[in-house]
């Protein structure tokens, strides 16, 4: 009898409350083999071929399967992954990765550098946007033997390595997709990759179950005997589930935050929010500066005042997340903590909103905007109502607008809004997810998360163009630096919040978040105390 | 006999033409609504360019006019091909095909449940109008009417799964043992008396005021005071004299229910993560999936005309006045 049936059993009688009694001991030392993890995924992923899709579920499931060269610690520096080195060029335009000699395919093929060029020259650019930007910068890829891969960059790229992480670069294996049509290849369906894990069986609508490969290259590797994904679409069926112990791991926004600080407090659930440093989410309102009031820089930097973005951490994101300065995450490398901070002061927003000549009307209102409310679930509504009453008390009048996934993605796309929050992730490195936000070249009609407000500022552009291509680290922090003193001071965004995911589990796992993404790496070293 | 099939034959040119205007109805419905799929598609990678939004565009023929597209449609419809999916990269009748019985499993059980329970709680209560039985059963029929699905299907889970632990919360069997025969029959049962219970508490509130209001009228007819009057015993009056008439509003009505049935079953499958069509209907309203969503809304369209179908039938067997009146 596990612990939970124990626990049911003493419930039953009505012996114990809801507190449970903790029976676990912990083992002294050392992996177990055996147990089997149940996580909630959701929504359900369209396919688990990580080079076909991009989708967060997909990622999930897809990074137990698939692998890439490298992996990434919480501080965001490179690991190894299928590389078990790598060097870079003094000049910054040549890196050579030595492969895992021993790595199989889970069809028993042997995975070589073969793999790794047709990847990067042929499947990735065609199924992948991020991928296509990242090594368009390439002059050649090559194989110099069956365990060597050699990148030539057409001029330098500061985080060329953090390309190689696994949602960036999925390796896959050219013998099953080189010459095929890649979207309606028939592995599709039955992915095969390099992972600690290979795919069982997927019964659409309820579970995915993947099972230990035992000829994974890490002897004794993966501990764990199956991982199974289900698919639970309700929010408060997710929270009972972790709660009554069906599943065992629960991620990203599985748990709606108001049922985060009550989750956490389960005596067999264990909470953490590391393991998104990677992405690093950064929430803000979305100013259309092409629409007035939001084209005048004294109105956005009105809005940051009126805000307090403190009340909006603890009342109504639970804690899951923190103040923002500006257009870099502290878990980002080249953060500055040194810029312009907008503390909250209706009173300077106030004056600002005075001096830009906006005037309460007869009604006492300045101005009129509409709020595009996020379609992600009910805490983004109680975020835009205190959007609300708090532009309110400056004479800002805020209209909100509900709409479905869809209808927003098109109409931010088209540049059909006038404020809206969206979140970005980082990805590791200013140049792969901050400048896509601000630069002039990224104004793309029709283009979700690109510059879709459309700022446009030739100094910044300058500034994240040499940025990228900068060798040394310290001249790639002063470059950054100022490009946030003259962001934060400009203000395109109105960044509000560094979002904290909330991951939660069974106790009695261990080992699912060593790195900096997570949930969403293999989990070849988590182990269960039986 | 010639007469009957005639009959029969423009009855089913009368389906064929209903199901047709039906396809093109919903095909421009969808259609109508704002929002790119492409850019869904694309958007939720987290990074997208032209590329992927032309290259998404043309896979699915987007890029063409809408009548070039209802075309197409039509022509696929008419030789029974529901398309493919933009998101799940499968046809869309093995999608339907996959999630159908699992949604026919649930609603058809919680249909013949709310409806015997339902009738039988109606007959009791108008045979006694006014006294207790009749109180407490009409009283709770407004209640389970009232109460949202999706609340009381939580509460369920909550009192029988969270708290008492005898009932799995969700899901369509257990995952794992690769059960078979009586284990799995037993094993998706017990999955099932939550959804079942939640789906035909409400539908059984209906049947129950129906049946009430249905066996009031009846009592009174001429018919039953004449059985009365030769003497008849009660339990004869009732079985022989009431029921059968009485049944009839309630099959008719429960016939046009069946529909809604379906879409009640969304709530239900959301709620219990049961594998059913009414979440897949769900997720294609989000991801905008076209095929699927109008593939669902053809076999729900005769799905429906089959019921009504059957209904027909069912009423023609309870009142063979009716099947004589053509």
């Amino acid at each position: 009898m596990n612990r939970r049936d124990f626990n049911k059993l003493m419930l039953m009688a009505g012996i114990v409350g809801s507190t449970g009694i903790p029976l676990g001991i912990r083992r002294a030392a050392g992996q177990t083999r055996g147990g089997t993890l149940d996580v909630i995924i959701q929504p359900e992923p369209p396919v688990l071929v990580a080079a076909i899709n991009q989708q967060a579920p997909t990622l999930t499931v897809a990074g137990k399967i698939y692998q890439s060269l490298l992996k990434f610690n919480f501080d965001q520096t490179p690991r190894p992954g299928l590389a078990k080195s790598w060097e870079m060029s003094d000049d910054g335009l040549t890196y050579t990765f030595h492969l895992e000699e021993t790595v199989k395919w889970h069809d028993g093929t042997p995975f070589t550098a073969d793999d790794v060029v047709f990847s990067t020259t042929k499947i990735l650019p065609e199924t992948h946007a991020r991928a296509r930007g990242n090594f368009a910068r390439c002059d050649s890829i090559t194989a110099a033997d069956a365990h060597t891969v050699v990148f030539k960059l057409k001029e330098p790229f500061g985080p060329f390595l953090q390309c190689f992480e696994m949602s960036s670069c999925p390796i896959m294996p050219k013998h099953l997709y080189e010459g095929t049509d890649y979207r309606n290849n028939p592995h599709n369906a039955k992915p095969i990759g390099t992972g600690p894990w290979k795919f069982a069986e997927w019964e659409r609508g309820s579970h995915i179950r993947l099972v230990r490969n035992d000829d994974y290259y890490k002897p004794g590797q993966p501990y764990l005997d199956e991982i199974i994904y289900r698919i639970v679409p309700d929010a408060a069926s997710r929270a009972l589930a972790l709660e009554n112990g069906t599943v065992d791991l629960t991620q990203w926004g599985d748990v709606e935050m108001f049922d985060v600080p009550r989750l956490k407090q389960l005596p067999h659930v264990e909470f953490t929010t590391r393991g998104y440093e990677f992405y690093a989410p950064l929430l803000w309102l979305e100013f259309n500066n092409r629409i007035k009031p939001m084209d005048d820089k004294r109105f956005r930097q009105a809005v940051m005042h009126a805000i307090d973005k403190d009340f909006l951490v603890r009342k109504v994101l639970f804690g899951l997340a923190r103040p923002a300065t500006g257009p870099m995450s502290k878990a980002t490398k080249f953060y500055d903590p040194k810029v312009k901070i907008y503390d909250f002061n209706p009173a300077k927003a106030i004056a600002l909103l005075d001096e830009m000549g906006l005037k309460p009307g007869a009604d006492g209102k300045r101005a009129k905007i509409t709020y595009l409310v996020p379609p992600y679930g009910e805490v983004w509504m109680r975020f835009a109502e205190y959007i609300r009453q708090a532009l309110s008390k400056v004479g800002i009048e805020v209209v909100l607008e509900a709409i479905d996934v869809a209808g927003w993605a098109t109409r931010v796309g088209n540049w059909d809004f006038e404020v809206t929050a969206p979140w970005l992730y980082q990805f590791g490195d200013p140049a792969l997810g901050v400048s896509r936000t601000y630069i002039s070249s990224n104004i793309r009609k029709g283009v979700l998360f690109s510059n879709t407000s459309g700022y446009s500022n030739p100094k910044v552009d300058t500034l994240f163009a040499e940025a990228a291509v900068a060798v040394d680290p310290a001249k790639r922090q002063a470059l950054y630096s100022e490009v946030q003193r003259l962001l934060v001071e400009e203000v395109p965004v109105g960044w509000l919040v560094e979002l904290d995911f909330p991951t939660m589990y069974d106790k009695r796992f261990h080992d699912l978040v060593v790195s900096a993404i997570g949930v969403n790496d293999d989990f070849d070293q988590a182990w269960y105390e039986g | 006999m010639y007469q009957a099939i005639a009959a029969a034959a423009a009855r089913l040119v009368k389906i064929a033409v209903m199901i047709l205007v039906i396809a093109t109805f919903n095909f421009l419905l969808v259609h109508a609504a704002p929002g790119d799929p492409a850019a869904v598609i694309a958007g939720q990678s987290g990074a997208s360019d032209e590329k992927l939004i032309a290259q998404i565009r043309a896979e699915y023929g987007l890029d063409q006019p809408l009548h070039v597209q209802l075309t197409d449609y039509l022509a696929k419809v008419a030789s029974f091909d529901l398309g493919y999916s933009y998101r799940q990269r499968q046809p869309v009748s093995v999608l339907i095909g996959e999630r159908l019985p699992a949604t026919l499993l649930l609603t058809v059980t919680a249909f013949l449940l709310a409806l015997a329970i339902g009738s039988l709680l109606g007959t009791l209560a108008g045979m006694r109008a006014g006294r207790w039985t009749d109180t407490v059963i009409s009283v709770l029929a407004l209640l389970f009417y009232a109460m949202p699905v999706f609340w009381l299907g939580l509460m369920l889970v909550l009192i029988f799964s969270v708290q008492l632990g005898w009932l799995p919360a969700f899901g369509f069997a257990t995952i794992g043992p690769n059960l078979t025969g009586l284990d799995l029959v037993l094993d998706v049962a017990t999955h099932m008396i939550l959804p079942v219970t939640t789906l035909a508490a409400i539908y059984l509130a209906i049947y129950a005021r129906l049946m009430r209001a249905s066996i009031i009228e009846v009592e009174h007819q001429d018919y039953v005071k004449t059985a009365r009057a030769k003497g008849a015993s009660r339990g004869r009056i009732i079985r022989h004299h009431m029921l059968r008439n009485a049944l009839l509003p309630v099959i008719t009505f429960a016939g046009v229910q069946a529909g809604a049935l379906i879409g009640g079953s969304v709530v239900v499958e959301t709620v219990f993560a049961w594998p059913g069509l009414g979440r897949l209907t769900f997720d294609a309203v989000m991801q905008r999936d076209y095929p699927v969503l109008l593939g669902i809304f053809l076999v729900m369209s005769v799905l429906v005309i089959a019921i009504n179908l059957l209904t027909d039938l069912i009423t023609r067997i309870i009142d063979p006045r009716l099947a004589r009146a053509g």
